[in-house]
């Protein structure tokens, strides 16, 4: 009920497994680091805390505005939650919040939540506090331009990495999926940037110490600045490149051994009962027996635990 | 509102409801890598996956039909795909014109889009079972036995529980503007989009400013009822024999779908 999608979210079926695999290592490693940062900075009152802030940002999605032809402008939140309560913290909420969504109303897939995650609240919370942060020492309408500009680069960002993982999938074609994503992004991105700018703005005018009274050690060191500011460039340099030299990339990508790996891998784990990259030896056909002794195996165990569980 | 406004849990004692949530997650997520594992075209296996599909809806007596209704959430996403249509190499079998493009479908990219649209509609039904027949609290505490950190689950299920009283709060600042927002015949109001963007702005701050507030007085609460950083659940989870046995059963099951799909 009341809740709109939010553009940007991948359904399951639309990655392949190894790039959805690939996507859930970055983000469980981040996430780990967040966790441990969290606890150290904020302590046991984090957990309320950024549960709030979690249903925050949600609910936050909610409020829209009207801009033309019935399209309405609204927030997705990532770089307002690095800002206003630290790069790790706003990890952490963004991620739940973006969990609940693929749980509960299927707005992007179980097993690619790792990617969307990756997305739409990791990369975005980095951009955004990053940049920001390198404006620390500066007038607040330095800060909130700069926080404009973090925003609309959060979004970018996000869609960029989207485009990639869907291409790297076999899913969509590159010439075609980074201008379409970007275009379309670039104006999603100004809604955050205009969104994100006067929240921060009514933030400053009313509570001043909610921003600045924060201890350093939860905003985060310097080093942020540079890795946002290294991220933006990044984007920066890479959309044009992208989207007018595709075959570029493509033969980058190709002698890195990833399209292959990104197209080939959901359909090849055990062709015809052999693993594909040790070729059709004997080792893979046994290997690819072992596998079917694993299943079997577990299956077995699991009957063996249920007998012993209570009916 | 009510707490579970949001929830798409649907009440019933079936089969599939009384599984434990564990055993439902678990069985969920087999199933959708199972699906992004079988290979382009495996129309015989995308098949047998449905009749699964089919078959666990009619067990947890939702009617037949349920997972159908809810199960186009997704299709937007599709366009996406759509280059794949005219992007893989092959047998050209329909091309039409467009301004000064000249796009030629191929057989191989037709085969590889209809084969992507069938992964996603099947998983997004599973997923979609999976919640309409487990309350989201039970899911949170699945997810925790799941060794998802603690941490991660308890801002969770956090979000879950205020969820309901901040989109309240919404609808009154909403409300609010609107009451605000009255226009005299034939005249033009509202300002700008750029107007309009900072008027949501301001709600979306205090917004921030209410729920900021907000989490300060649950926190004075909470430690005033003896929290110490920990939540405490009276439902504990067990696994019975029959969580077993059906998980054993469905492992079974989707591996000799991914051998049917490769024959």
């Amino acid at each position: 009920m009341h809740y709109s999608p939010v553009p940007m979210h991948i359904p399951d079926g639309f990655l392949s497994l190894m790039i959805s695999i690939i996507c859930w290592i970055a983000t469980a490693s981040v996430i780990g680091l967040a966790i441990s940062k969290t606890n150290k900075s904020l302590g046991e009152k984090q957990i309320p805390l950024m549960g709030v802030m979690a249903a925050f940002i949600f609910a936050a999605q909610m409020i829209n505005f009207p801009v033309a032809g019935g399209t309405s402008g609204h927030l997705l939140g990532g770089a307002l939650a690095a800002i206003v309560l630290g790069p790790w913290a706003g990890m952490l909420v963004m991620t739940a919040v973006i969990a609940v969504q693929g749980l509960l109303f299927q707005d992007g897939g179980l097993v690619v939540m790792g990617a969307n995650i990756l997305n739409m609240g990791l990369v975005t919370a980095a951009v955004g506090y990053g940049l920001y942060r390198a404006t620390s020492s500066q007038s607040k309408s330095v800060r909130l331009a700069v926080a404009g500009v973090a925003a609309w680069l959060s979004v970018m960002t996000g869609a960029l990495l989207t485009s990639v993982e869907l291409w790297l999938s076999g899913t969509s074609d590159l010439q075609i999926v980074i201008p379409a994503m970007l275009g379309v992004h670039a104006l999603i991105g100004l809604g955050e940037a205009l969104i994100t700018v006067s929240a921060l703005a009514f933030i400053m005018q009313t509570r001043p110490d909610l921003l600045g009274g924060e201890s350093e050690s939860a905003k985060g060191s310097q080093t942020w600045a540079y890795v946002g500011a290294l991220i933006a460039i990044i984007v920066v340099l890479f959309s044009p490149l992208a989207s007018s030299d595709p075959d570029g990339l493509e033969r980058v990508a190709m002698n890195m051994g990833f399209i292959n790996a990104g197209q080939s891998a959901p359909y090849s784990i055990i062709p015809d009962y052999t693993l594909p990259f040790l070729g059709e030896t004997a080792i893979s056909t046994i290997l690819a027996g072992i596998i079917g002794v694993i299943v079997v195996g577990a299956a077995i165990m699991l009957i063996g635990r249920g007998m012993k569980a209570k009916a | 509102m009510h707490f579970d406004a949001f929830d798409r849990y649907h009440e019933k004692q079936s089969f599939i409801h009384h599984l434990d949530p564990r055993v439902k997650v678990v069985i969920t997520v087999i199933f959708i890598i199972s699906n992004a594992l079988l290979p382009d075209g495996a129309w015989l296996a995308f098949g047998l996956g449905w009749v699964f599909l089919l078959f666990t809806n009619s067990l947890s007596g939702l009617g037949p039909g349920y997972t159908l209704k809810r199960s186009l959430v997704a299709l937007p996403f599709a366009l996406i795909a759509i280059t794949v249509l005219f992007s893989i190499p092959g047998k050209p079998i329909f091309s039409f014109h467009l301004f000064m493009w000249n796009p030629v479908i191929t057989d191989a990219g037709l085969l590889r889009f209809v084969s992507i649209l069938i992964r996603s509609w099947l998983s997004v039904q599973m997923a979609i079972l999976l919640v309409a027949t487990t309350r989201f609290p039970d899911l949170i505490h699945a997810l925790e036995h799941l060794r998802v950190p603690a941490i991660l689950t308890t801002i969770i299920a956090f979000l879950y529980r205020y969820l309901f009283v901040l989109t309240d709060e919404v609808f009154r600042l909403i409300r609010a503007r609107e009451s605000r927002s009255a226009a005299a015949p034939g005249k033009k109001v509202g300002g700008g989009v750029l107007w309009r963007a900072k008027v949501a702005g301001n709600m979306a701050g205090q917004l921030f400013l209410r729920s900021y507030e907000r989490s300060d007085r649950i926190y004075q609460a909470m430690v005033a009822r003896g929290y110490t950083g920990h939540l405490y659940t009276l439902n504990a989870h067990e696994m019975k024999s029959r969580d077993y046995y059906v998980t054993a059963f469905v492992i079974l099951l989707i591996f000799t779908l991914q051998v049917i799909g490769r024959l």
